[in-house]
């Protein structure tokens, strides 16, 4: 079958299809690169080279340019970057600020991680799908796929092919060049004779009808149901995760004879480490009536001592928890008080201080009770300060009432010196 | 049909003696890789090993379903361990996948002409990994049907968004873009391999296999435009894919590190997690294709001097992984916190001792045995050796999640942790999940990447410059 001469650029012979080009194979990939620059040389542009892997040099030898494709792939990552962080700040920052313990609601270094994920995907995409786009793939059908030899391409196969649709093509003259070049077979591809019958299989065209229809119908009924009312409740897909059998602690409980599901203490039991024994420690009380004296012990078993630290102490948390009503001094005029009379109000807190009023005469087993639990409109701060503390705001405000009724024997005789105008205020 | 000229006198003179040579050498590559595909029936050894992992699938299947269906109640987590085999299976899948990117990408990019006969290979296992490491953080959601609240979607929840600072979102995107990453460079390796088996099929008169390879090749041709861009995309891909393999397992470690708890809270966790991770694939790696490269006669292609390369990476990341370890303990006894000190000491000496050092000798010391030329030889203790690895691996991840959460700083929290039935049940499951993919891809698609082990042959640069 080496006679080509009878059908010229356009013949259509019976059995073939128009001429689509030419095809030569050649031995080794070099003689294929030093092929492909002879074709490039004589001034062929319509051409390819075909081998089962790049060939290095080809490019050069046949003068492709440097795709764009890195450029494309420089913009799909700005534009993933851009966008991953748009998208971070749009949801956490824009549409649905999270507050947490009062942190600015924008913070860029912890959008980095996922902005750096979506600048790679981007990126990724955009060279995947960028390269097959430029490369005009997928193709499935080519005419070259027609030539048993091309099917070796992607085995072991050389091939230059030079389309008929190039300027210089020439049917004699082209093969001639292509066997100078080296060629060890020459071939001519056509295009198929009868395109009408090249139609998709019947089965396979109505597996794809239904698959598509398929496919369609969830969306049908998601959008169904966006576009519809119902009467009837959610459905629950694992309903004994939503509504599961136990009750929560202020629902009603026919169980139990007071119908409460919150179970108290059983009566005549104390949780453990709630015994608090000790009477003048937990409560003040001594034989039944308020203590004048202090505890002797802590309950882990230190000696109560009273000493400068303590009283230190009890300042500290006098200062805190007493002073906004009763004032620094214990005089009863704190910034509540005060601030109630700029008001025009009437109401003071006690004077602890006053030799006329009573607190100076209670109890210490009262004044702690008094912390404890309260008194009148004071509250109990029993579950602020902790016993021990309570007691050194007691001996504090022993210590306050002292003060503030002092006199200059109170002082002893080597600091009466350093006393501011040799006297003392408090001391009436 | 197309006609054929033989062009006799015209290229006698051309030829040289070595005509021919070149082609053949190719023709051997590409049966020796398809004739795995094209066997009429399959290797008896890689139906066993199929039907062992369906049955594993099987388990795993039935452990899912359980856990769904009655919630994660069924496994051994508890209040204190709250993490424990679901998030040790997630890590240590993970880390497997990232030496398969490492093979394709940054052996790619460093030029190790070696790495063609055995990354489509490690691509593959890297996809079945990952796809066996999503499954975890999905079933320890306990409602895997609200995952997709984890995605920016618009939603009838006053238009609640994710928390995009958390640690757990970038383990979302990240895992997500690792797969896509993964499946598209994959895929794009395959093309130029599956218009391979498209052709041969045709050639044969398949016209059933040729139409199914055929259409996912595309319609590759081969030629020389295509590959110029295939080429400049792949180097692309190459170069996003390796930082993006390094990103991976440092974000999974900052699901640890971001944490307050010691033993997780330590800076080391993202350069220590990724060399772990390359350590636990490449043991993989050599665990998969050691006995596929003797059942399907691919020793010249995943040559003995590949064999070695690998065993010397091992060997390499499992001494990083060593200085971690030592590191750690260093960093426990010179920062003084005493939180951090009891943390390792307990690590050690704790109740899980015994996991601390199954992990400490099969990581650090077992790999010592790759510094003999003689053990990188003898490819059967190589395997077992490699299993002690993936096992050692393991460990490692259970110790970091197990102890540190059993031992945190409220005793009365501490607890200790017994896996179920169906912990181990969903663990073996993805297991027979990654062999059941891995023996289809072995049998069904092409397993070595047939047009770049053309490309570094000697014959793809012959024949320069005779006429």
């Amino acid at each position: 079958m080496s006679d080509h001469g009878s059908h010229g650029h356009d013949d259509v012979p019976a059995g073939e299809g128009k001429l689509f080009g030419l095809l030569a194979e050649y031995d080794t990939p070099g003689e294929l690169v030093d092929a492909a620059r002879k074709v490039r040389d004589a001034g062929y542009t319509d051409f390819d080279c075909y081998s089962p892997f790049p060939v290095h040099g080809i490019d050069e030898a046949m003068g492709i340019k440097r795709t764009i494709l890195p450029l494309l792939i420089f913009g799909g990552g700005f534009t993933g970057l851009v966008g991953g962080i748009a998208l971070q700040w749009y949801c956490n920052a824009y549409k649905w600020g999270w507050n947490i313990s009062g942190k600015p609601t924008w913070s860029l270094p912890a959008n980095i991680p996922i902005a750096f994920e979506t600048t790679i995907l981007i990126s990724v995409l955009t060279a995947f799908f960028g390269m097959w786009a430029l490369n005009k793939l997928p193709q499935v059908w080519h005419p070259f796929f027609r030539s048993e030899r091309f099917g070796r391409v992607t085995d072991d196969a050389f091939l230059i092919g030079i389309e008929s649709d190039d300027k210089r093509f020439d049917l004699e003259g082209t093969k001639q060049l292509l066997i100078d070049a080296g060629a060890i077979a020459v071939e001519s591809c056509h295009k198929d004779p009868d395109l009408s019958k090249a139609v998709m299989p019947k089965w396979l065209l109505a597996l794809i009808v239904a698959s598509t229809a398929f496919a369609l119908i969830p969306l049908a009924i998601a959008a169904k149901a966006r576009n519809s009312k119902s009467s009837e409740p959610h459905y629950h897909i694992f309903p004994d995760m939503d509504f599961q059998p136990k009750f929560k602690s202020d629902q009603p409980n026919d169980l139990f004879a007071d119908g409460r599901s919150n179970r108290g203490e059983i009566d005549g039991t104390i949780p453990r480490g709630s015994l608090n024994a000790d009477d003048v420690f937990y409560r003040g009380l001594e034989g039944g009536d308020w203590t004048h004296g202090f505890p002797k012990t802590y309950p882990d078993g230190r000696e109560f001592v009273i000493d400068d630290k303590l009283v230190k102490r009890g300042q500290n948390r006098f200062n805190i928890y007493c002073t906004p009503c009763h004032g620094y001094d214990g005089n009863g005029n704190g910034a509540v008080p005060q601030r109630v009379k700029l008001n025009g109000g009437a109401w003071a807190a006690r004077n602890l201080v006053d030799p006329k009023a009573d607190v100076i005469r209670m109890p210490n087993g009262q004044l702690f009770n008094t912390i404890s639990n309260g008194y009148n409109t004071m509250m109990g701060y029993g579950a602020q300060i902790p016993q021990s503390d309570r007691w050194a705001i007691v001996i504090y405000v022993r210590a306050l009432e002292r003060a503030q009724n002092a006199s200059l024997d109170d002082v002893p005789a080597d600091q009466r010196t350093n006393m501011p105008g040799g006297t003392m205020g408090g001391g009436k | 049909m197309s006609t054929v000229d033989t062009t006799s006198s015209a290229t006698a003179e051309t030829h040289h003696d070595e005509s021919g040579k070149a082609r053949e050498a190719f023709r051997t590559v590409t049966n020796d890789v398809a004739w795995i595909a094209e066997a009429p029936k399959p290797h008896k050894a890689w139906l066993a090993v199929l039907g062992v992992a369906l049955v594993m699938l099987g388990i795993g299947v039935y452990s899912i379903y359980t856990v769904i269906m009655t919630g994660i109640g069924v496994w051994g987590n508890s209040n204190t361990v709250c993490w424990a085999w679901d998030i040790t299976n997630f890590v240590w899948w993970i880390g497997i996948g990232h030496a398969g990117t490492l093979i394709s990408a940054v052996l790619y990019l460093t030029r190790q002409g070696w790495r063609t006969s055995i990354n489509r290979a490690a691509e593959a296992m890297t996809i079945f990994a990952v796809m066996a490491a999503g499954l975890f953080p999905l079933l320890h959601t306990g409602r895997p049907w609200f995952a997709w609240w984890m995605l920016p979607v618009p939603n009838d929840m006053g238009s609640l968004w994710p928390q995009f600072r958390s640690p757990l979102m970038w383990d979302v995107f990240a895992v997500s873009t690792y797969l896509t990453t993964s499946v598209l460079f994959w895929f794009m390796g395959l093309v130029p391999d599956l218009a391979t088996f498209r052709d041969r099929n045709a050639a044969k008169g398949n016209n059933l296999k040729a139409m199914i390879y055929g259409l996912f090749a595309l319609g590759w041709r081969g030629s020389a435009r295509q590959w110029h861009r295939y080429e400049r995309a792949y180097l692309i891909l190459a170069g996003l894919a390796t930082p993006l393999v390094f990103s991976v397992h440092s974000v999974v470690s900052f699901d640890f590190a971001t944490s307050q708890l010691p033993g997780w809270h330590t800076t080391i966790f993202p350069p220590y997690f990724v060399a772990g991770a390359i350590f636990s694939g490449f043991a993989m790696v050599l665990t998969l294709l050691i006995p596929l490269r003797y059942l399907f006669n691919l020793q010249h292609i995943i040559k003995q001097e590949h064999i070695h390369a690998m065993c010397k990476i091992i060997l390499a990341t499992g001494m990083m992984v060593g200085l971690a370890y030592g590191t750690e303990f260093f960093m426990a006894w010179y920062s003084g916190n005493p939180f951090e000190k009891f943390a390792f000491v307990s690590r050690a000496f704790g109740p899980f001792w015994w996991a601390y050092f199954a992990m400490v000798s099969c990581n650090v010391l077992i790999p010592q045995f790759f510094w003999s030329k003689w053990v990188r030889n003898n490819n059967k203790l190589i395997w077992v050796l490699c299993i002690f690895v993936n096992i050692g691996m393991w460990f490692e991840r259970f110790v970091i999640i197990a102890t540190s959460l059993a031992r945190s700083f409220l005793p009365s929290a501490w607890s200790y942790y017994t896996p179920t039935r169906y912990d181990v049940g969903v663990f073996v499951g993805t297991i027979g999940l990654f062999l059941t993919f891995f023996m289809l891809f072995f049998r069904y698609l092409p397993v070595v990447a047939i047009s770049e082990v053309k490309g570094v042959m000697p014959e793809a640069h012959a024949g320069k410059g005779h006429h």
